[in-house]
């Protein structure tokens, strides 16, 4: 503070130049320094001045420059203030000069090496002065301090001199310590030459090295150069570089696709959940080792167990079955049956918060604000060449699309004047999406159909078919619509996304059949088992003729099991990964490599060039690849809960087929002809994923709140409903008072107003965006608005403004106003007097060039307006017969009288 | 470099560390980039910041710049002389300018400097011209051309002097999807 306010002094000097000479006589021991620094105070103000026109000339040219250099001001302010500050010191001699040296050389490099750097000198005087003025006006507290300081006297500066360091030198500097650690930290940011970042770091880390030191120094601030010590001891250097040396940068391998990175975040939450609540449940019974043993097995015999349904597996832990009813576990009281609902229900609260964030985070992103559309030729220019691209084949494919794009938007941009046919081609779309609705039911109905004939061999088949199905249909209809490619692109992949999806639900369907028909034969076991068990009770105790019966020690496989029907569901899904995974990898290898390899090898001895004819290579098709992996995480989301393994299987089969697919596209594929990045802040993905996460969430929770479970196997077993273990913990685990509460809060006069506040609350937030959105609009409009008077007055043209012209020409003389042409120019008084409300009319020119635009923009002004009334008291001659005698009801609003 | 023999002192290191968005294993990584374009050159030992420049011809054929059609542009505006030969400290600095930690606001900047060809802190139809000849391999035709650049500068000059100023630029290139995922260079 102390150290500003006398650069304060310093400058406006002149005023108080009695004081100055009353504080050298007072202070004869410092005066050299000040004279020094007033002199060189005083070159820096002819400096300043010299510099001014200069300046002013070169204002405009360095205007994009400028944010940059304000920051620089700000560092540069900051450093001449630090070496002012130090001055103020006895003890700092040395350190003075060296800032004078610095500031002699940078002066030097100024005038001498680049016009560049000459101009943020300046602007760092400019800061100062700046700094100087705002000071001026500052707040009150500084203006007491000066007025302290200048009018009684200027003893308590000079006094704090004689003294080590006064409290505000202290904090000053420490402020500034802090500013030039804020400085080192950000200094990578700036867009200077390496050079001269490298001597600022220099100097500023001298300068944090000195003053920290220093700092300790001072009268009872031994906590502060404990501080500083500890901080040294921690982290080697102030600034801290240790930690930089270890953690280095968090550079993530975007080569992999956002959505591969986001599956496996979830999938491996979701893995350990789930595996938590079984190891802890493992390392307390003592079924664990048997349980590893299950584990290797499984692998050993996976094939075994997924091509015939009662394989090996069919009791791991991978699936529902595995888990046992037992309420509590061990010791520490661990919960199954609970863990395991909450788990299976949290996975999709977790999904669906981090798909909705990254979603939003998406949105709040880059492409926000700007409508498709707005920049589309200056975003092609300037954005669409990937500056990755290291491969010339790439390279040629990526110029041939960019030129493609811009023909495409040079087309557009002609085409969109002209709508004509319009209605075919509605009609033409609408029949497309019928065909392919008829088609969608029909394979939907042919896979329920399938599924329902044989279970056995239905997920291969379906994949099959709904494969052949999709290439067909989706050639064909792109044929019929015309759509713009990325637009086209997206109801392709919708449609076969529809289709995906319409599988998994007939699929699911087909299973929920399953399922009622084994509740059916379960509860006839159910019966069986209770009849034999009860048989057996009879027999004993009319045998031993006692009521007292042993409980029988029979081993479980040996009793009548139900079938479970859970695990089945579970068993199901796990073949449908697996033949997915088995369709994947051989539609690859046949593909992609096998035809690759013939392409290669074949075109020695073939006819025609089979690289750039008909085979060719595979292209690698990047947004079904994204699909496809969606697709494959509502399967994950859908099978989950019925097997917990599955998790763990598809993180198996991400990670083998990322490492297989690299493999492929490295070696036998070509990049795709239309180059679409599927990643970015693109959420229509994310958008399909979310439908995905909603429609895999519905038939789970479905079954979970509908079904009963099977009675004799899984966590639930003996439950009427699964949600029954929720109700059964809060009674019997919980105190009584938190029952009590679950009751109220479930209660439907609770539940119904709390939905209906929900449902308000959207709708008030609905409409409080819908009116951020009208006013962003608005905004919008006014400042295409100012664009265009700005363009008119640089262009000295007329108004662009189709509606004012057309609202002109309704005026209602305009029919005997002769043509502006015509007119002869008005004397130049009339102009100027006019000038003072539209300068930027030149009348002469108001026919000639005007600059159509389809643009409805709200003007206020109507710019030709004074053009017609200006050559009025001209033509008031009689002998000007050309033009119409402007009658009373010309002009009006002006205020004026008809002139006549 | 993997015995003793120290290309860099630890203080500078340090340094290339504040200065630039890399660690020193990439900043000795970049260093054994930089002395492969010329190795006669170059020498191991930089601890005495010899000042060395590569010209242009050989920094263009690193395989992360050779199919660029900016490459030109992207070595005459990291270099110091504005010729396009490189200290290695203009080199590290083009590489950081570009990585992919550099914030929006950097890269913006160095865009602009890239794509303003004629260096007038704007960037005009001409400028606009090359850029695009340049983008499809002269592969338009004049007039298409023209409307092209006629239509980039309506849509992004805000204030109405028919050539891009930077501001101009920053608030069109701000909006855009895929600016960031495009401009950054792997090394």
């Amino acid at each position: 503070m102390f150290c500003r306010i006398d650069v304060l002094a310093s400058n406006i000097k002149c005023a108080f130049v009695t004081e100055e000479a009353r504080r050298r006589a007072k202070n004869r021991r410092v005066r050299p320094q000040r004279k020094a620094k007033r002199v060189s105070d005083d070159e820096e103000d002819e400096d300043e001045e010299d510099e001014e026109p200069r300046r002013k000339g070169r204002k405009k040219k360095a205007k994009p420059r400028d944010s940059d250099e304000e920051e620089e001001e700000d560092s540069r302010s900051v450093k001449s203030k630090s070496s002012r500050a130090s001055r103020r010191k006895a003890a700092k001699e040395e350190s003075e000069e060296e800032s004078e040296d610095d500031r002699q050389k940078k002066k030097k490099r100024g005038k001498g090496v680049s016009k560049q750097e000459k101009e943020e000198q300046n602007k760092e005087k400019k800061g100062q002065v700046k700094g100087k003025e705002g000071k001026d006006k500052g707040g009150e507290k500084d203006r007491k301090k000066k007025s302290g300081k200048f009018s009684s006297s200027s003893s308590s500066d000079s006094d704090s001199d004689d003294q080590s360091l006064s409290e505000g030198e202290i904090e000053a500097l420490k402020e500034q310590v802090e500013e030039k650690k804020k400085q080192i930290a950000t200094l990578r940011n700036k867009p200077w030459r390496i050079k001269r970042r490298l001597v600022i770091l220099k100097e500023a880390q001298d300068f944090v090295e000195k003053y920290e030191g220093a700092l300790g120094k001072g009268k009872g601030k031994r906590l502060y150069a404990f501080k500083v010590m500890m901080a040294k001891l921690l982290m080697g250097l102030p600034y801290g570089s240790i930690p930089r040396k270890i953690v280095p940068r968090a550079e993530q391998d975007t080569a992999m696709d956002f959505s591969v990175l986001f599956d496996f975040r979830v999938r491996i939450l979701a893995l350990f959940i789930i595996f938590y609540s079984s190891d802890v449940k493992e390392l307390l019974s003592t079924s664990y080792i048997q349980s590893w043993c299950t584990w290797c097995m499984s692998v050993h015999l996976f094939l075994f167990c997924v091509t015939h349904q009662q394989g090996y597996c069919k009791y791991s832990f991978l699936f529902y079955g595995y888990y046992n009813s037992e309420r509590t576990i061990g010791v520490l009281q661990f919960k199954l049956p609970l863990s395991y609902l909450l788990v299976g229900v949290g996975i999709f609260g977790y999904s669906l918060m981090v798909v909705i964030r990254t979603m939003a985070r998406n949105s709040n992103e880059g492409g926000d604000g700007a409508e498709e559309g707005e920049f589309t030729f200056s975003w092609k220019m300037f954005t669409s060449w990937d500056y990755l691209i290291g491969n010339p084949e790439t390279a040629d494919n990526k110029y041939a699309s960019i030129t493609t794009s811009f023909k495409e938007s040079i087309v557009d941009e002609q085409e969109s004047q002209k709508d004509e046919n319009i209605h075919l081609r509605r009609f033409l779309r609408v029949l497309a999406n019928f065909l392919i609705l008829c088609s969608l039911g029909g394979s939907g109905f042919l896979i329920y159909f399938v599924v329902k004939r044989s279970q056995e061999f239905s997920n291969m088949e379906n994949e099959d078919l709904s494969w052949l199905e999709k290439n067909e249909k989706t050639r064909t209809s792109e044929k019929l619509e015309d759509y713009h490619p990325r637009v086209a692109l997206k109801w392709q992949l919708g449609r076969i996304f529809a289709l995906f999806l319409g599988n998994l639900y007939t699929f699911l369907f087909a299973l929920f059949d399953e399922v009622t028909a084994k509740l059916e034969s379960e509860k006839a076991i159910k019966n069986a088992t209770e009849w034999a068990l009860n048989q057996y009770i009879a027999n004993y105790s009319s045998h031993y003729n006692t009521t007292n019966v042993p409980p029988q020690n029979v081993d479980p496989a040996d009793t009548l099991r139900g079938p479970c029907w859970e695990t089945a569901v579970g068993i199901e899904f796990v073949k449908l990964i697996v033949s997915d995974m088995q369709v994947t990898y051989l539609s690859i290898l046949i593909g992609d490599f096998i035809r690759a390899v013939l392409v290669r090898y074949l075109n020695y001895c073939w006819c025609w060039d089979l690289e750039a004819g008909f085979p060719s290579y595979g292209e690698f098709d990047i947004s079904g690849n994204v699909l496809g992996l969606i697709f494959n995480q509502g399967m994950i989301w859908m099978g989950a809960f019925y097997c917990p393994g599955l998790v763990g299987l598809n993180v198996l089969r991400l990670l083998v087929s990322m490492y297989y697919q690299c493999w492929a596209v490295m070696c036998c594929n070509v990049p795709h002809e239309r180059v679409f990045k599927a990643s970015g802040s693109n959420n229509f993905y994310m958008g399909l994923l979310l439908l995905v996460l909603f429609l895999s969430l519905l038939p789970v929770v479905y079954t979970i709140m509908t079904l009963s479970p099977s009675f004799d196997c899984g966590p639930f077993s003996g439950q009427e409903k699964m949600y029954d273990v929720v109700m059964e913990t809060i009674d019997k685990d919980l105190p009584s008072f938190i029952g009590n509460i679950f009751v109220y809060a479930t209660n439907p006069g609770l539940i119904m107003p709390a939905v209906l506040l929900m449902v308000l609350a959207i709708y008030y937030l609905n409409a409080v965006s819908k009116g951020y959105q009208q006013a962003n609009l608005d905004l919008k409009k006014k400042m295409k608005m100012a664009r265009d008077e700005e363009k008119n007055r640089r262009n000295n043209k007329d108004s662009t403004n189709q509606v004012m012209k057309d609202l002109e020409d309704l005026l209602p003389d305009k029919s005997l106003i002769p043509p502006p042409t015509e007119e002869e120019p008005p004397p130049p008084d009339v102009v100027i007097e006019k000038g003072s409300k539209s300068p930027k009319i030149k009348p002469g020119a108001a026919g000639k060039g005007v600059k159509l635009q389809k643009d409805v923009s709200l003007a206020a002004t109507n710019p030709r307006a004074p053009v017609n009334r200006a050559p009025g008291p001209r033509r008031a001659p009689p002998g000007n017969a050309r033009g119409p005698q402007p009658g009373p009801g010309r002009g009006r609003g002006r205020g004026g009288p008809p002139r006549q | 470099m993997g015995n003793k023999q120290t290309t860099f002192t630890d203080e500078q290191l340090e340094a290339y560390q504040d200065c630039t968005f890399f660690t020193r294993k990439e900043v000795l990584r970049l260093h054994g980039r930089f002395r492969e374009l010329a190795p006669h050159l170059v020498p191991l030992d930089y601890t005495n910041n010899p000042d060395i420049r590569v010209p242009l011809t050989l920094i263009v054929s690193m395989p992360e710049l050779k199919e660029n059609p900016f490459r030109d542009r992207i070595v005459e505006t990291f270099s110091e002389d504005r010729q396009g030969n490189l200290s290695f400290n203009d080199f590290v600095d083009m590489f950081s300018a570009l990585c992919e930690t550099s914030p929006r606001e950097l890269k913006t900047i160095y865009a602009f400097k890239i794509y303003d060809y004629n260096r007038d802190n704007f960037i005009c139809k001409e400028d606009l011209t090359k850029t695009l000849n340049k983008l499809t391999k002269g592969e338009l035709t004049p007039e298409e051309v023209t409307l092209v650049c006629d239509k980039a500068i309506e849509e992004a000059d805000l204030d109405g002097d028919s050539k891009l100023s930077f501001s101009d630029f920053e608030n069109m290139i701000s909006k855009a999807p895929d600016f960031l995922s495009n401009f950054h260079i792997r090394i």
